[in-house]
């Protein structure tokens, strides 16, 4: 029983990403495991080309790997079809991306409840659970703002708060704060704190130190294989 | 997730793609109306030169004399050695019951080119009949105001005359021309009716018209050897083939022919003509309806690249929608849905701009819709915008996310 709580969230085995073929072919992942358990903050480091992207795509079910196992909660997603994936994607996971990908000219609000929507959560739940997910990354007074009307950490916070709206076990995020300045940069960090307070397992792909410092442990990537990987105490208030 | 809901997000998408949903809209309108519009003129003339032929009566044959003159039709060194003029004699044999019981009336037509004038006014009709009464029934020719001559004005040769519209308002542009007297090659005639009004048969003005008694044609104009033509009607268009033949038989014994292929004479039939120019016409309306096919593809050429510009956004789109749990049923209905929608409104807006098209004169000829454009522009136009606009959506949710979220 004990075992079966401790189950890691996620857990990636002998992970391989091969693009291309013969002398051109590059292993983007070159045999990658990987366990994160529930409630865990993973910051995921690495110099460009890394393969970070490629492995948090495919933790995310948005890519599939050349060869390898990848568990989602216990499920194991290469033998899911195309209905059971787009389940997983919107009822398991929250995905932030660097360029924010919104819906244009759709306003904030439609924006969070679109994954609500595809749940086919209705009416006013949808709407309440929407507006709860935008006060809680502070953006209640913009819910009628399109994309274009919002600034680069608006836009961000919007993301975040579609990502949180189906209350996802497993937050990801690829340098979310790649496009942010500071003060966008450290509002979004303590919002994922409280996220990961709250117990959501958070992984965070990024660049930059003072970003991995907020997480719990840090995996650093080198050419499609994993090198580090070091959990430490949060030593900041 | 509801059907319902599909079809708001599909609104929305339409909604937040102004610009795009309003130039495919229009590209499917122009399609459509343009078909419909350029195929209705087609049909339109076409009808217009068939009414136009129709009104010269389709149970008429007329004869002519193959003598050279008048209508002198084949050439001349085929004329038979002895030709003889058309006569009264022959109208009179052709009017036999008993030899030409297919044969309702036959009235002899002599013609000359003449100038009418009535005070200052001047008019030289396209038409200008002495022949019988029997005349106006074989042409489909009636008259409104005033009256018909009759057989008595013929046998007493009384210089009475019924002239056509055109005539009239030009010899008379004010005040009524019945009782007036007009000079025709300075033979005074007493105006006594004015025919209905048959307008153009596309080629020439079927109201330049003056018709009067043969005799007095004949006393005072033409002389009596030279016939123009003798109008035969037959009893019905059905019996026309017969009345064809029994003409023939009357006139080859009245003209003493041995050869048939040596007639001096000639017979012109309605009913052919209408079907010479009834597929010329079909012709011309076949090109325009291949006019109107190019601006259909022009058309939908428009709308396919509307769509392939787009399609890079929507595919993003399309992936940032898979990436938050979008089964892919949920996005191919809505991008179906869309298309659908964009050409349904499209296709409308064109049939109502045909319609509304076609109420107007085109160079005199009134467009007549035919049904079935109307039907296969809007089929043609509804299965274009579904598919340019539902191909690339299809594909896009075929995608994985990621590969449509990089798509470029
Ligand atoms: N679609 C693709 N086709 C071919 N090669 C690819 C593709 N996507 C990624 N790669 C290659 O795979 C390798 C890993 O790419 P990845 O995007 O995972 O790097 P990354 O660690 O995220 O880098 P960065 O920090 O710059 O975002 C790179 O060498 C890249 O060129
Ligand atoms: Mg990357």
């Amino acid at each position: 029983m004990q075992q079966l709580l401790d189950a890691p969230i996620i857990d990636v085995r002998g992970a391989v990403k091969q693009y291309g073929a013969g002398d051109a072919s590059i292993f983007a992942l070159d045999g990658v495991d990987l366990q994160v358990h529930r409630g865990e903050y993973v910051a995921i480091m690495g110099p460009s080309g890394s393969g970070k992207s490629t492995l948090m795509n495919i933790i995310g079910a948005l890519d599939n790997m050349t060869t390898g196992k990848y568990f989602l909660d216990g499920i194991e997603i290469d033998t899911l079809d195309e209905n059971a994936l787009a389940l997983v994607r919107g009822r398991k996971i929250g995905f932030i991306f660097q360029s924010f990908n919104l819906i244009p000219r759709t306003t904030a609000l439609a924006n969070v409840e679109l994954p609500l929507a595809y749940q086919g959560i209705k009416g006013k739940e949808r709407r309440e659970r929407a507006l709860a997910a935008l006060n809680v990354v502070g953006l209640g007074d913009r819910i009628s703002h399109e994309p274009t009307e919002l600034s680069g950490g608006q836009q961000q916070r919007v993301a975040v708060a579609r990502a949180l709206s189906t209350r996802p076990a497993l937050l990801l995020a690829d340098e979310p704060t790649g496009a942010l300045d500071s003060k966008s940069t450290h509002d979004l960090l303590d919002l994922f704190d409280q996220i990961n307070a709250a117990g959501r397992t958070v992984v965070v792909i990024t660049h930059e130190d003072d970003v991995a410092a907020r997480a719990k442990r840090i995996v650093r990537m080198r050419d499609g294989k994993i090198i580090s990987d070091t959990s430490h105490k949060k030593v900041s208030a | 997730m509801s059907i319902f809901e599909i079809i708001r997000f599909a609104l929305r998408g339409l909604n937040s793609n102004k610009l795009r949903t309003s130039l495919t809209t229009l590209g499917i309108a122009i399609g459509v109306s343009s078909v419909i519009i350029l195929l209705a003129f087609g049909n339109g003339s076409s009808k217009a030169v068939q009414a136009g032929i129709e009104k010269l009566g389709t149970n008429t044959i007329t004869i002519q004399s193959n003598r050279g003159g008048f209508g002198g039709g084949r050439a001349s060194a085929s004329r038979a050695a002895s030709s003889k003029p058309l006569t009264v004699a022959d109208a009179v044999a052709l009017s036999s019951p008993i030899n030409a019981p297919d044969v309702k009336q036959a009235a002899p037509v002599a013609g000359a080119n003449v100038t009418c004038s009535a005070g200052t006014n001047s008019s030289t009709p396209g038409t200008f009949n002495g022949t019988w009464p029997s005349w106006f029934e074989a042409s489909n020719t009636s008259v409104t105001k005033g009256s018909y001559f009759t057989n008595e004005d013929v046998t007493q040769g009384r210089r009475v005359a019924v002239i056509g519209q055109t005539v009239a308002t030009e010899l008379f542009p004010t005040g009524t021309p019945i009782g007036q007297v007009m000079r025709c090659s300075g033979i005074p005639f007493t105006i006594i009716g004015v025919t209905e009004k048959k307008g153009s048969n596309g080629f020439q003005d079927g109201d330049s018209l003056v018709v009067a008694p043969l005799t007095a044609v004949q006393r005072s104009i033409t002389g009596y050897n030279n016939l123009q033509s003798i109008v035969v009607e037959a009893k019905s268009a059905k019996v026309q083939d017969l009345a064809q033949t029994e003409i023939n038989t009357i006139m080859d014994a009245q003209h003493k022919i041995k050869n048939t292929n040596n007639r001096d004479y000639r017979t012109l039939n309605q009913a052919s003509l209408l079907q010479t120019t009834s597929s010329s016409n079909s012709v011309f309306t076949a090109l325009l309806g291949m006019v109107a096919g190019i601006s259909l593809l022009v058309g939908g050429i428009g709308i396919t690249n509307i769509m392939l510009v787009t399609v890079v956004e929507r595919t993003r789109e399309i992936g940032i929608r898979k990436a938050i749990g979008a089964p892919k049923r949920a996005i191919m209905t809505q991008f179906l849905i869309e298309a659908t929608i964009l050409s349904l409104v499209g296709g409308l807006i064109g049939v109502v701009g045909g319609f509304i098209g076609s109420h107007f004169k085109i160079y005199g000829v009134q467009p007549i819709i035919i049904p079935g454009s109307v039907f296969l522009a809007f089929g043609v136009s509804i299965l274009i915008g579904i598919f340019f606009g539902g191909y690339p959506a299809s594909r896009a949710a075929s995608l994985r996310p990621i590969e449509a979220l990089r798509y470029e």
